[in-house]
């Protein structure tokens, strides 16, 4: 008969050994090492970096390894961690002109100061599954240019401004930048709480969401400005010291979207800005997270926002994979308390109904 | 036992834990005001109980002793990893027992037996917005509970009064707290809501996700909303217990076969349990 178990503490023991095992799989297959991953999975890290908003590859590959490949729950890994992690400070801002820069493309001018430089993308692969590939020891090798890139390679949208041709960005030197993993969200959410969120976002659903508005969905005229990849160096003012110092070096992805706008009564036509910027080379969710800052500037820029990538609360309030991977899983939860007030509930109102078409069809017979 | 290395007492840090006391505080201070706070990612998934882990993190002491119950028994999967959470991360005592408990988290239940002065229930929160439902916009619902504009909560109710012939919420019951602000339950069932009003325990709530902390001092006066001829009621069986008898404890059903053959336990399993252990019996141990 009924047995009066419903968990049992060794069952969720037992849950977690299987797993461990089935993690590590057939051990006559050699173990992945986080030197493997992180070299031969190295866009698997840098998402992992990027939406864990954690940069520490040996950390994200450790996480990759661990969640068996499953991207979201290796982010949720590093997230977990990270929380735990003291806060000496903020950084110095970045200045992505300082960028030793591996790629830069820009699809709004042919030639430009620096050029365009298209660096590793698959951009130019022809999607044919390469079965060299599937044999070990491969070792290609890419030419050398004969000279390094030249450093301070100017933004495109820089060059744009120097006619007044785009918005300006200032900073806010008034205000303190928003700290989204201290406090929580508050609408409406200023640009850098919402940039935050977006870079932290879940890369699928940007990606959908940026999607949208060049279907229609909010459609806000983007052109790709500009997309560089490579690296930067971090600095850090220490209080007892008082000027910056180099704590490291980090390799970012930016992308400057240029839309445009068609002006008012009072301000002339000028191209607005949309911006995304992740660690590591994540190409298609920083476009993305640049549309979405776009559309999410329709309010301010004075548009009408209608469509859901316009809507702040919404976007923002779903972006994040950790949240809504949880909350859509937590289903999986026991929920037999609240299945049997339904139960109850359910069975009531249908006695009721019976109840009720018993007494009219008693009804219409006496009228008969 | 010995607390996990690496990690601070209860997990979080000082610091941390200071900023949920404060939010805890204010929320006590304004009895069913939803108080935004600084929720921090935890190592169980946000919907399986970080707000209510949070809490607890944040008011657990070493000489505290902590129960944590879903669906009102101990040893359901979530229970069981957050008390494990605790032990490994605090190390202080744990229970089966709600009388021996100082801190009781739970998941969608409140305990047959009756809290007493200075224990504390943490309830976990999947959606701390009773409005919600009827207003998916934050900003709007805080507009509403600014000014007490419940108008549009009483007419749902109504509504299914209309259509039904009953309130059709069966769980998360929206209740008045204190006569001010409407405010959820958690998903307890509605048959749990009496036992908020006028409670000498203090009521907790904590949601992560959605970054909330909410409270009810001990003795504070808890309405279910309903109409007066239409007055709250809780749900009720034709059986009892069949492991202990009991004819007003929440059951569970069990499905013992295909062929519709079921039966009713206590939901409570401690409480089940003691008043096994003090000799009442239902049919099935009878038989």
């Amino acid at each position: 008969m009924y047995v009066a178990v419903k968990g049992g503490e060794r069952a969720i023991e037992n849950s977690r050994r299987l797993l461990a095992e089935e993690r590590r799989g057939d051990t006559s297959v050699p173990e992945v090492t986080l030197a493997q991953i992180d070299e031969q999975l190295s866009l698997a890290v840098d998402r992992v970096m990027t939406e864990g908003s954690l940069y520490d590859r040996e950390l994200a590959a450790l996480a990759v390894k661990q969640a068996r490949g499953d991207l979201i729950e290796a982010i949720f890994l590093l997230r977990a961690y990270r929380t735990t992690l003291p806060r000496f400070g903020y950084a110095e801002p970045l200045d992505t002109v300082a960028m030793q820069v591996r790629r830069r493309i820009s699809a709004t001018y042919k030639d430009l100061p620096g050029g365009q430089v298209l660096g590793p993308t698959f951009d130019y692969t022809l999607r044919l599954l390469d079965f060299d590939l599937a044999a070990a020891d491969n070792a290609p090798e890419a030419e050398a240019a004969d000279a390094p890139l030249e450093g301070g390679m100017p933004r495109v949208t820089d060059i744009l401004g120097h006619g007044g041709l785009i918005e300006p960005e200032e900073p806010r030197d008034e205000q303190e930048v928003g700290d989204l993993t201290r406090d929580p969200l508050r609408f409406p959410a200023e640009r850098d709480v919402r940039l935050q969120s977006l870079a932290r976002g879940d890369e699928g659903f940007l990606l959908s969401l940026g999607y949208s508005t060049q279907r229609g969905y909010g459609k806000n005229h983007p052109f790709a400005g500009e997309i560089r990849l490579g690296e930067l160096a971090v600095e850090f003012v220490p209080e007892e010291l008082g000027f910056p110092i180099e704590i490291g070096e980090i390799t970012v992805t930016e992308c400057q979207m240029v839309n445009q706008f068609q002006g008012s009564a009072t301000e002339p036509a000028k191209f607005t800005r949309g911006y995304g910027l992740t660690f590591g080379h994540c190409e298609r969710k920083a476009m993305a997270m640049a549309l979405v800052d776009r559309s999410l500037r329709a309010e301010e820029l004075g548009e009408q926002a209608k469509a859901p990538a316009q809507d702040q609360e919404f976007v923002l309030y779903h972006a994040d994979n950790v949240e809504a991977s949880g909350f859509t899983q937590h289903l999986k939860l026991p929920h037999y308390v609240d299945f049997q007030a339904e139960l109850v509930m359910v069975r009531r109102m249908r006695e009721t109904a019976a109840n009720n078409a018993a007494r009219n069809d008693d009804f219409e017979e006496a009228a008969d | 036992m010995s607390t996990a290395q690496g990690y601070n007492f209860a997990y979080l840090d000082e610091q941390t834990k200071r900023m949920i006391r404060r939010a805890i505080l204010k929320a006590v201070a304004i009895p069913g005001y939803q108080v935004p706070f600084g929720s921090r990612e935890m190592p169980l998934p946000y919907g399986w109980g970080t707000g209510g882990i949070q809490v607890t993190a944040a008011i657990l002491g070493p000489d505290d002793t902590l129960k944590v119950i879903d669906q009102g028994a101990d040893d359901t999967t979530n229970a069981v990893n957050i008390r494990s959470f605790f032990q490994k991360t605090a190390g202080m005592a744990t229970t089966d027992r709600t009388r021996e408990a100082s801190i009781i988290q739970t998941r969608h239940r409140i305990p047959e037996t009756p809290l007493v002065e200075g224990q504390i229930m943490v309830y976990q929160v999947p959606i701390p917005e009773p409005l919600r439902w009827l207003e998916p916009r934050e900003g709007e619902t805080r507009k509403m509970h600014g000014l007490a504009e419940y108008g549009v909560m009483q007419v749902k109710l109504y509504e299914d009064i209309a259509h039904y012939g009953h309130i059709s919420t069966a769980y998360d019951y929206p209740v008045r707290v204190n006569g001010r602000y409407v405010m959820s339950p958690s998903p307890i069932p509605k048959f749990d809501n009496p036992k908020m009003d006028n409670s000498p325990a203090l009521q907790l709530f904590g949601a992560g996700r959605e970054k909330r902390i909410y409270a009810i001092p001990p003795y504070t006066r808890v309405e279910s909303l309903d109409f007066e001829d239409h007055p709250f009621q809780i749900e009720s069986w034709d059986q009892a217990c069949a492991i202990c008898g009991s004819a007003d404890s929440y059951l569970d059903e069990i499905v013992t076969d295909d062929k519709g053959g079921r039966m009713f336990v206590c939901s409570d399993t401690d409480y089940c349990g003691e008043r096994v252990a003090a000799g009442h019996t239902g049919e099935e141990q009878a038989a």
